[in-house]
Formats: structure tokens, C-alpha cells, sequence
């Protein structure tokens, strides 16, 4: 197990008092593996990741244990954690314009991480690393010498990619990595995560709001919903047949094209997630629920298994898991 | 009002601007466009296709080089009474309702605002609640003297389209309404403009690079690549049976329903990125990056793509037309063997 969060909890200090962000989240990243995690603007997603390389801000507080190839990385001291950061998990973010240096040549800033961390490293042996790993997310080697304002968006976010490959981690978080592209420069992007994912073997955890890019790039997804997770299972089930009212929602948001339910009828969800410092009794999205029944008023659903329809794998297919009563009785989550 | 009316027309519509060198960008390289009342056209297409330039263009925003806009068959004039005439009837709806909507004026005084451009005066309380409430916020007297802060990213969206009924518009002129909001809030905003054409009889052009939005809401679709459209027709055909091969590209990337993926079977991820404006590649514009051309499929015609620019496709609302040699091709032979 490359990656596994035991009960994490992160809840902000502000001036309306804690706001819990992630409520106890359990979820593991195998070796080698891809999760995927889905869920809309403050549903925990990116706090789950920042907790990962402990870039949260001081206001938080967290509780739990994030264990990275076993060793928790919430107990770490400032010494070993800057040596797992780049070597052990990196992060890819969403505005690639505003995580580069814009005045510093983008050989430069892939090879620093590079210097930092290999002490026996010449600068030379580093900037040829770096014009590799741009040869390896597709860019001439030669933009080396470019600076950021010189790329496009795609451009840069393959830089972006490079940077994050370039200390060899065992681990890839990327946050919204391909939300601002276009679909064919998404598409290529996406089409370079997973040849490295699979060429490499590193472990990658990607999160999106759009639940059809987690299933075209991973095998497993996790959807979370204030501060939850509601629904796991393999990727493309979870999209194409959610299991909790909320992934459902989630992914008719997205439609599919050629369907014929989706045309003319935009799929949506009324209503706004809670506010965290008043949540809901019971299950937190029986507000915004069109199945919810008595019980979800009263009790918190558990994130349970669910039975699967008639799926052709059978018993070895991986388990799927919701918190939802109605879906804990195999009554279906659509209306 | 019947559909040739008040229908807002683009022929041959071309947009350039000089840039440092005497190089020249061709944004727009000819266009031709119908919305009509009750309609909504999705325009679709990569950044920097010159999708907003032409959006632009159609509102009087920018000046185009060559051809004409017209609405209700009155070529626009730009002078600043004409425009604000125009802009009665053709309204925008901008991307990020929360750069659109100052943070300092109440929900009334956002909507208020195109009223007292306008010098409406008469029942200004009663317009503004009119519509809030066919944007959905209701009742309207709560939001009145809401700020953008306190409101939900859905609800700044439905207040910015507030912003634009208030003059009773018969076109919206919409530059990706969703891009910003979250996957939920989407279907909302998209009900809404489904529901506003019904109703109201109000037509919209979409501007969006998502074609999901297109299958949603749109009744037809033009698919821009580079500064011209290279296929339009109804949102059915051409995103189920797309015929141009940029088209079948973008849907082939999509996750699709199972009779689209067998129309197109795998993938087509094209390589490198949209060329710059002022390098427009002679003969078709989208040659250097076409999978036929690549695979050798279009060898048969390979001299016109190279040599031969295409037609601008044709204004006609329902026929499905690509600009594609290939296609043309094939179309004719199958007419002369049928």
C-alpha cells in the first residue's frame, strides 16, 4: 500500500469558528495505482490533498494519520518532509500560470527540485534531466530555454507534469491538473498521465469535479461530499452507475452525448452544499436528496457496501461502497 | 414574430488585427451565422478559434474588417446610439458572474443598471422583480438589496441573465455561462436558458468549448476551427454523426453513449495545438493537423487540401454542412453510385 489516510480530519480555525473541511476520510492508494477523487468546490477534496505533502495553512487542524509507504507523514519532522516532498509524492496544480516563476527559465525551475534533493547532482547532469523529462511530456527539448509566458496553457501544464516527475516520486497528486484546458489539449494531457502512470508505475491521486475525466484516466474513484466520502468503487461504474443520489447528480452534469435521456434536459442538483459550521441532522445531503427517505433524517449513513447489479465480474470485482440508505438496499438513486 | 425576424446575421464575416511586424491575425476568416428568436446555437471550438472575437463582433464590440452583421435585416451601424439600440435587443451574458457583478452594488442596483443606461423610468421596482424572478430568484423583493457576496455562485449567474431580461431582450449572446460554475450549478443555469426560450421565445448563441452543453441545450451547432466553421448543422447530426474530421476528433474524446463511440470507434487524440491566427496554413486551414491526411486516407484528395481553400459554409439553418474536402468528396461519390 502506497498511500492510506486512516480517519483524517482537517478543520479550519476561521472567525466563524472551526470549520470542519474533511470528516474522517479512509481511503488507500495502492502502488503502481489511480484514484480518482470527485466532488464539487469545498467538499474537502483539495484539503485531502494538501494534507498529503502538509501544505495546509496554519489555521488547520489536523487529526488522523496519512501513511506514505507507512511512514505518517503527519508525525514527520521538517527534515524528513522536505525529503519526501518531490521524492516520495508531488503535486500537479490547476493554474499552471501561477505555480511557475514567471521570471525563471522553465530548464531552470525543473531542474531545481533536481539539485535540491540529489546532493551529488551537477547543475550540467540536472539540465540535461530537465530537457529529457520535457522530451517526455512531449515539448521540444529546447524550450528549456523559454519562459513561461512563452507557452500555452497546455504547454505549461506539461511542464508542470515534468517538474512533478522529475525526482522520481512514488506518488502523483493532481489537483484539478487539466480543468482550465481544452478538451483536445486535455485529452493529450490526460493521455500522457496515464502512459506515465503505467510506465513508471508511480501511484497517482487525481482529483476533478468532472467525474468522466477521473474514469477515462483511473481505475478507482472516491466521490466526497461535505467533507465525506459518499461513494468508492472502480472509476467508470462509479460514473456510469452511481451508486450514491450525489455521484449521480455529479455525473449527469456531464452528459453523456448521443444520450437520449441527457438531450434537452440538463442534469443538475438544486440547492447549495451545507454550510460546515450548520450541518444537516442526519445525512448531509438529504436537503439536496430527490430519494431520501424517513431514515436519513435521523441517522448518518455509513459508508457501507452496496450490492451490485448483475455486474458480469462477479466476485472479484472490487467492492463498491455508499453512504446511503437507499442504496444500502439496492433501491435505485435516480428518480 | 415569426423566425425571419429579428434573427441576427453574420455573411462573410471577417475580423483581423495587425500585429507588431505587419503580420496580421485573422480571428475571424469568414463567417456566416443565423440565430433566430426561440433558437439556441451552440458555437463550439478550442481557445483561441476566434469563437469570442466573433461574439464580439456580432455585439458591435469589435469592428469587423469584411462583411456584414445584421439584425432584424438592418446592417449594424456603430454609431453610439445605434449600438445602444441594438444592445436593447442583443444582450450579453459574461463568463465569471463574479468579475461581472461589482461587489459594491445591491442584486437591484446590478439589475437596475441597463434600465438606467437606457432612461426606462417607469416602474423600475416592478421590471427588476419581473426579471429576477424569470431568472428564477424568487421571490424577487429578497434578493433586492442582496450583494454578490452573500449569494451562491449559481444564484451571480442567474442575477447577471437578470441583468439582460430586464430589457426584454430577443437574443442572448452568451460567452461560456458555465465555465466558471460548479458541476451542480450547471444544469441549473442550463435549465434556465432552455426554459427562457421556451417560455419566453428567446433565442441564444452559446459560446462554450464544451460540447456536452450543446447536447443539453442547443438546437444546432457550429463547430469553429480557426478563425471559420468547418461543420454545422442540428446538434443530433453533427454530434452524432460528425462528418468533418476536427469534429470527429473533439467528439471521439468525449465520453459518449454507445451508438456515437461506434460512429466513432477509438480515441483520435490530435497532436500539437490550434496555429496561430496570423499563420493560417494555405489550402484547407486544418490540414497540418488532420488524421486523414496523416493516415493516408485522403491521398485521393490531397492535392485540394494542400492547394484549395474551402468554401465558407453557407447560412442555410437545417442542412448539416462540413467544409472538409474529403467529405465532399466522398458525399459525391456516394450520390453518383446511389
Amino acid at each position: 500500500m502506497l498511500l492510506e489516510f486512516k480517519d483524517l480530519r482537517v478543520a479550519y480555525r476561521g472567525s466563524r469558528g472551526r470549520l470542519p473541511a474533511v470528516r474522517g476520510v479512509d481511503l488507500t492508494v495502492d502502488a503502481g495505482g489511480t484514484m480518482g477523487i470527485a466532488g464539487e468546490s469545498g467538499c474537502g477534496k483539495s484539503t485531502l490533498a494538501m494534507a498529503v505533502l502538509r501544505l495546509l495553512p496554519k489555521s488547520a487542524e489536523v487529526s488522523g494519520e496519512i501513511l506514505l509507504d507507512g511512514e505518517d507523514l503527519l508525525q514527520m519532522g521538517w527534515g524528513r518532509l522536505r525529503a519526501v516532498r518531490w521524492t516520495g509524492a508531488s503535486i500537479v496544480f490547476q493554474g499552471a500560470m501561477h505555480s511557475l516563476n514567471a521570471v525563471q527559465r522553465i530548464g531552470r525551475q525543473i531542474a531545481e527540485p533536481i539539485l535540491v534533493h540529489e546532493a551529488t547532482t551537477t547543475p550540467a547532469a540536472a539540465a540535461r534531466r530537465a530537457e529529457a523529462l520535457l522530451e517526455r511530456v512531449g515539448l521540444p527539448a529546447a524550450r528549456a530555454r523559454s519562459y513561461p509566458h512563452e507557452l500555452s496553457g497546455g504547454q505549461r501544464q506539461r511542464v508542470m507534469i515534468a517538474m512533478a516527475l522529475a525526482c522520481d516520486p512514488d506518488l502523483v497528486i493532481a489537483d484539478e491538473a487539466t480543468t482550465a484546458l481544452d478538451v483536445m489539449v486535455q485529452a493529450q494531457v490526460l493521455q500522457l498521465i496515464s502512459s506515465l502512470v503505467t510506465e513508471r508505475g508511480v501511484g497517482l491521486m487525481m482529483i476533478s469535479h468532472d467525474l468522466s475525466v477521473l474514469s477515462a484516466v483511473c481505475d478507482r474513484a472516491a466521490v466526497m461530499y461535505a467533507g465525506r466520502i459518499v461513494e468508492q468503487g472502480p472509476a467508470h461504474e462509479v460514473f456510469a452507475d452511481a451508486r450514491h443520489p450525489y455521484s449521480a447528480a455529479l455525473s449527469a452534469a456531464f452528459p453523456v452525448i448521443g444520450d437520449p435521456a441527457a438531450r434537452m434536459n440538463p442534469g443538475g442538483l438544486a440547492g447549495d452544499p451545507p454550510d460546515p459550521v450548520r450541518l444537516p441532522e442526519g445525512c448531509s445531503f438529504r436537503p439536496r436528496c430527490a430519494v431520501a427517505v424517513d431514515r436519513c433524517g435521523g441517522e448518518s449513513p455509513e459508508l457501507l457496501a452496496v450490492p451490485v447489479r448483475g455486474s458480469a465480474g462477479g466476485a472479484a470485482e472490487a467492492p463498491r461502497v455508499s453512504a446511503c440508505f437507499v442504496a444500502q438496499e439496492g433501491m435505485p438513486v435516480v428518480r | 414574430m415569426s423566425a425571419e425576424e429579428k434573427t441576427l446575421t453574420a455573411r462573410n464575416l471577417r475580423v483581423e488585427f495587425g500585429l507588431p511586424g505587419g503580420r496580421v491575425a485573422r480571428a475571424v476568416d469568414g463567417v456566416d451565422l443565423d440565430v433566430a428568436p426561440g433558437e439556441i446555437v451552440a458555437l463550439a471550438g478550442e481557445s483561441g478559434c476566434g469563437k469570442t472575437t466573433l461574439a464580439r463582433t456580432l455585439l458591435g464590440l469589435e469592428r469587423a474588417t469584411g462583411g456584414t452583421v445584421a439584425f432584424d435585416g438592418v446592417p449594424l451601424r456603430y454609431s453610439t446610439r445605434a449600438l445602444k439600440a441594438y444592445r436593447r435587443q442583443v444582450q450579453l451574458v459574461l463568463q465569471d458572474p463574479t468579475g461581472a457583478l461589482n461587489p459594491r452594488h445591491t442584486v437591484y442596483d446590478a439589475v437596475a443598471e441597463g434600465l438606467r443606461i437606457h432612461k426606462i423610468h417607469d416602474d423600475e421596482p416592478g421590471r427588476v422583480a419581473e426579471a429576477l424572478s424569470l431568472a428564477g430568484l424568487r421571490p424577487p423583493e429578497q434578493f433586492f438589496l442582496a450583494y454578490p457576496h452573500e449569494l451562491s455562485g449559481g444564484q451571480r449567474q442567474r442575477v447577471v441573465i437578470a441583468g439582460a431580461l430586464v430589457l426584454q431582450p430577443s437574443l442572448l449572446v452568451a460567452d461560456e455561462p458555465v465555465a466558471s460554475l460548479d458541476a451542480s450549478v450547471r444544469g441549473e443555469i442550463l435549465s434556465l436558458l432552455l426554459r427562457l426560450k421556451e417560455e419566453q421565445g428567446l433565442g441564444a448563441l452559446v459560446i462554450t468549448h464544451d460540447l456536452g452543453l450543446a447536447w443539453s441545450i442547443a438546437d444546432r451547432i457550429a463547430i469553429m476551427y480557426l478563425g471559420r466553421i468547418v461543420e454545422q448543422g442540428p446538434v443530433e447530426r453533427v454530434l452524432t454523426a460528425p462528418r468533418h474530421p476536427y469534429t470527429r476528433a473533439l467528439v471521439s474524446v468525449l465520453p459518449a453513449a454507445p451508438a456515437v463511440k461506434a460512429a466513432v470507434a477509438e480515441p483520435i487524440v490530435l497532436a500539437g495545438e490550434l496555429p496561430d491566427a496570423s499563420r493560417i496554413p494555405g489550402g484547407c486551414r486544418f490540414r497540418p493537423r488532420c488524421q486523414e491526411v496523416a493516415s493516408g486516407n485522403a491521398a485521393s484528395v490531397l492535392h485540394q487540401c494542400t492547394g484549395e481553400d474551402l468554401k465558407v459554409l453557407g447560412p442555410e439553418a437545417k442542412p448539416h454542412l462540413v467544409a472538409c474536402h474529403l467529405d465532399r468528396n466522398l458525399h459525391e461519390g456516394a450520390r453518383m453510385a446511389g
